[in-house]
């Protein structure tokens, strides 16, 4: 073949230069490829090295400080750990599941439909890759500010691809987060999880073992999209020609994944697949280099055999190419037949491209010619590893040391809680969730505006999952090792506010440039926060994702550490939702409340003020607020239970009230105990804490066991009506705060479906500002 | 012996478990039929389930309509077969010419999924017989594709003739013409419907259980017969 760089070529001129750093490896790196190889790499495995050194593929600089998370006891439930593409945790009745969170930021600002799309297909594939068959998904999404013209741009593109991929596949999703913060403006945060059930006894793994085995690629054909993904989008910084980028996007065809899922389904239950690996960022290369070196085996591979796209593709294109809807089988040649006549049945395609060979050695072959000769452990484990400088952030001292806004006083609380309902951080998010099937597989039990997502797994018993996720980066930029720790908390406490057992961790690490000492910094506390964090609360860390280079022009996003945690129900008919459930039933307040507003929505939303420092974090306190919640569900004791964090009390009674049974609600009358002001009461967002109702019949019973487990219970009042009053301090009717509640997200993004276009609430606010009250 | 319901599985169904968990739970016997095969294995009744078969890259249902089970389907219709196609199904019987219109993208040009109030309009339909003329109920609607449209003409008779088993409530989810959720053959065993009647079977999943009523209309007229 002319033109195409093989390894004779190779060694026969060594001198030729090489473009390496255009594909973003370093001159120490490229000379260690030379070393491995003992000669200069060919054009093929130039672009291999490239993508698995690559920050996305190798981890090189978070490596050092995740190991702490392998550190962690796995506790019994654990059945795979770090390091497989998702960890797998025992639920019992011989059922285990999978799930993870990862990342597709930049590729969902280039490209906001495909590469939200994408993202799903991505973590989807590699919770199907665990041998589980996908059955929940969620999403975090940060945005930049709610009125920014970009931000309708990107939102309703992300939101879209979110919902037609899922919805496509089958997959309900149970909601996740929205934020907005002009942090995000230029690099908006799109993580997606996924949750995936299994037998126990049907995990798959990756390693490609057994000589003559045979390598079967299926799915999609490959093309061109998405070359240069994780090497040139996902491993450096956005500069201002962003969406220039747009060809490094890869273009999502759920269709196909879910035939893809079928068909793998099918194959797994057959006991046909030896080890299976998907394709995501980094494609062929990634796949067949981590089969073979988790195996420790050699392999060749045929490359020529590849179904392409454009024929006219080069090797190093193959290889790098991130086409999406593709995994790679390893079976055995009399298990060949089988799979192919599963494949068939599904309309996916499958091509066996090679074989599992004696030795050591991965080799590419194109028409008969060596064009790659590595060994695949030195793509795939022997990548650098960085130990990073680390620099506390200069102006943090200045920052944590700001002075806090001037409290109102009581009689603003009324108009204040109204602005707040309504501000972007927490208005309803039935614009983003309506887009969504949230009931497909007939299985969800909870889903926005719910705590955490609640999916059953089995129908006979009621066994079932909860599961959630969060982060606070304005949290964790004032403090990110306590920051860390408040996004495990809260989402520890969202699922044990369901009724569900927190038992595992997951998270999704987003921070800027891992070259700027000061965000290593913050990434270096924000682990060790996690790591301490999920000790204390003995939920260990299963997988995750790390995302650096979220930054726009060498300003770093605030450090956003999301956290996932899973939930453990033994009969998912006894969940407790947030909403009130009849009149006349006590509300109690569980937990402590200091005056915590560092940090703040209500800091933020009225005053775009960011300083002081986050609330203090106290673990032993969630772990006894999580066991009360939890016993409160099992004895059949509470009727509701709502967490409290963003917007703190007077949020969580809204959305309770709101979310009551019954088309209009149910209302509380609330006396706020005598000490702290009714502001600090109400807006303070000091962790630990939820708010329950119990019928007046469990309520000794309930406080009893909240006083013999040592958690601060306060009686604050009783459901009843349409209205919330709180006693001396405000009365406001549902309706209206349903209006202010509902009203901001369509007004921004176009009416919900039915609707007429609602007035635009934050274009009616007072001369003094829109959303900077104050 | 309890009557049997066939689910069809295309490529891309995905509604096909849950209909078939509805059907035992209205206490038939659900069977899964594969969309290659015209056998339809002598089932009492078929249900057509939501997804996305083919992906919808044509137009929703467009191709489904030609698998071989459809073959069958079609002709067993004609005969009196009890058919309800959900969602993705219903736009399927209206590609097979079973039933009139088309099912467009919906005006808000928007997936929507929301607890949706309905109208049980025709009670004169094997799969409607069971509710009482004009009862309301909650189901949930679920689509990116549910505007219904047909021509003047054909929803002036469609309403003249009883024809109309369902309509919306409250807001339009999807802009349909005259707030048409569901429809249903002149004969009355052939229904499409918009919301899913397959998610609001039980109180722990659903917003209630008012959709078993159409699997229990048809069980009880299959027992009947």
């Amino acid at each position: 073949m002319t033109g195409v760089d093989t390894v004779t070529d190779a060694a026969a001129t060594p001198d030729l230069a090489q473009p390496y750093a255009e594909l973003g490896l370093a001159d120490d790196e490229y000379a260690a490829i030379r070393e491995v190889l003992g000669r200069r790499p060919t054009r093929s495995e130039l672009a291999m090295y490239s993508i698995m050194w690559s920050e996305h593929c190798s981890y090189k600089s978070s490596k050092v400080h995740l190991r702490q998370f392998g550190d962690l006891p796995r506790g019994e439930r654990v059945l795979v750990g770090m390091g497989e593409n998702a960890g797998v945790v025992d639920v019992g009745e011989g059922l285990a599941v999978t799930f993870k969170v990862e990342s597709h930021n930049h590729p969902s600002y280039v490209e906001p439909y495909q590469g939200a799309a994408t993202g799903v297909g991505g973590i989807v594939r590699d919770i199907l890759t665990m041998g589980a068959r996908p059955v929940l998904v969620m999403d975090s999404l940060r945005f930049g500010d709610a009125d920014h013209p970009d931000t309708a741009r990107v939102l309703p593109g992300v939101v879209a691809g979110v919902g037609g991929y899922g919805n496509c596949l089958g997959l309900p999703n149970t909601g996740g987060e929205v934020v907005f913060d002009p942090t995000y403006q230029g690099n908006p945060l799109v993580n997606a999880l996924c949750l995936g059930v299994l037998p126990r006894d049907r995990i798959q793994l990756s390693a490609a073992r057994g000589v003559g085995n045979v390598v079967v690629l299926l799915g999609a054909k490959t093309g061109r999209d998405g070359i240069g993904g994780v090497s040139v989008l996902a491993s450096a910084t956005f500069d201002e020609d962003g969406p220039a980028r747009r060809p490094s996007v890869q273009v999502g065809d759920p269709f196909t994944e879910k035939l893809l899922i079928e068909a793998c389904l099918e194959m797994y239950d057959a006991r046909l697949v030896e080890g299976i690996q998907d394709l995501g960022g980094a494609g062929l290369t990634c796949a067949l280099t981590e089969t073979a070196a988790a195996g420790r085996s050699g392999m060749r591979a045929h490359l020529d055999r590849v179904p392409l796209r454009e024929a006219s593709m080069e090797p190093h294109e193959v290889l790098a190419s991130e086409s999406q809807e593709r995994m790679l089988a390893i079976v055995t040649p009399s298990n060949l037949p089988a799979v192919l006549a599963i494949a068939r049945k599904w309309g996916v395609l499958a091509t066996a491209i090679g074989e599992v060979v004696e030795g050591d050695r991965l080799q590419v072959l194109w028409h008969g010619e060596p064009v790659v000769d590595v060994p695949p452990g030195s793509l795939a484990d022997d990548g650098p590893v960085y130990e990073r400088p680390l620099a506390r952030p200069a102006d943090l001292d200045a920052l944590r040391a700001a002075p806090a806004p001037a409290h109102p006083s009581t009689g603003e609380l009324s108009d204040l809680l109204l602005r707040m309902v309504a501000s972007p951080n927490l208005c309803s998010r039935r614009w983003v969730v309506e887009q969504y099937d949230r009931i497909v597989l007939g299985d969800t039990v909870l889903a926005w505006p719910e705590d955490a997502g609640v999916v059953r797994l089995s129908e006979s018993t009621g066994l079932g999952v909860a599961l959630a996720t969060d982060g606070n980066g304005r949290y964790a930029r004032l403090d990110p090792y306590a920051g860390a720790q408040l996004a495990l908390a809260e989402a520890h406490r969202n699922v044990a506010a369901t009724g569900a057992v927190p038992v595992a961790v997951t998270n999704c690490l987003n921070f800027g440039s891992p070259q700027d000492p000061e965000v290593m910094w913050q990434f270096a506390e924000a682990t060790r926060g996690l790591a301490d964090g999920c000790r204390a609360l003995a939920t260990p860390v299963t997988g995750g994702n790390v995302s650096f280079y979220n930054s726009t022009a060498d300003v770093a996003i605030n450090p956003t550490p999301v956290v996932g945690v899973l939930g453990l129900f033994d009969d998912v008919a006894r969940r407790t939702p947030i909403g009130f459930q009849a009149p006349g039933e006590s509300v109690l307040l569980l937990g402590e409340t200091r005056e915590e507003l560092g940090g703040s929505e209500w800091a933020w939303a009225e005053h775009r003020h960011l300083g002081g420092v986050p609330p203090v974090v106290d673990l032993d306190r969630e772990r006894v607020l999580a066991q009360v919640l939890v016993a409160g569900s099992r004895d059949g004791m509470l009727s509701s239970a709502h967490d409290l964090s963003d917007g703190g009390l007077a949020q969580a009674l809204v959305e309770s009230a709101l979310g009551g049974r019954g088309s209009r609600g149910i209302g509380a009358r609330i006396v706020l105990p005598a000490g702290l002001s009714p502001f600090v009461q109400l807006f303070s967002e000091s962790a630990g804490r939820a708010v329950v109702t119990v019928p007046r019949s469990e309520e000794l019973r309930f406080t009893e066991m909240c006083d013999a487990r040592g958690l601060p219970c306060t009686r604050i009042g009783v459901t009843d009506g349409v209205s919330l009053d709180v006693q001396d301090v405000l009365l406001l009717e549902l309706e209206d705060l349903r209006d202010a509640f509902e009203a901001t997200l369509p007004a921004l993004f176009g009416p919900l479906a039915g609707d007429t276009a609602p007035a635009n609430p934050l274009a009616t606010a007072p001369a003094t500002g829109g959303l900077h009250h104050g | 012996m309890a009557a049997r319901i066939g689910v069809v599985t295309f490529p891309g169904s995905l509604d096909d478990r849950d209909a078939a968990r509805a059907v035992r739970l209205a206490g038939g016997e659900a069977v899964a039929l594969w969309h290659a095969d015209a056998e339809l294995h002598g089932v009492d009744a078929v249900v057509l389930p939501g997804g996305f078969s083919y992906g919808d890259y044509l137009r929703a249902g467009a191709i489904a309509r030609f698998a071989p089970a459809m073959t069958s389907v079609l002709e067993q219709a004609g005969r009196g077969l009890p058919v309800l196609g959900i969602c993705n199904g219903f736009q399927v019987l209206c590609e097979a010419g079973l039933l009139p219109g088309a099912l467009t993208r919906n005006a808000s040009l928007h997936f929507v999924n929301r607890d949706q109030r309905l109208r049980i309009d025709s009670t004169d339909s094997v799969w409607t017989s069971g509710f009482a003329p004009g009862q309301e109920l909650v189901v949930p609607v679920k689509n990116g594709e549910g505007n219904y449209v047909a021509s003047a003409e054909v929803l002036d008779e469609l309403e003249a003739q009883d024809r109309v088993v369902a309509r919306y409530l409250g807001a339009n989810p999807n802009g349909s013409a005259r707030d048409i959720a569901g429809i249903r053959n002149a004969a009355g065993n052939v229904v499409g419907i918009m919301p899913h009647p397959e998610h609001a079977v039980e109180h722990l999943t659903g917003p209630g259980t008012d959709g078993l009523g159409f699997f229990t209309s048809v069980l009880s007229r299959l027992v009947a017969a």
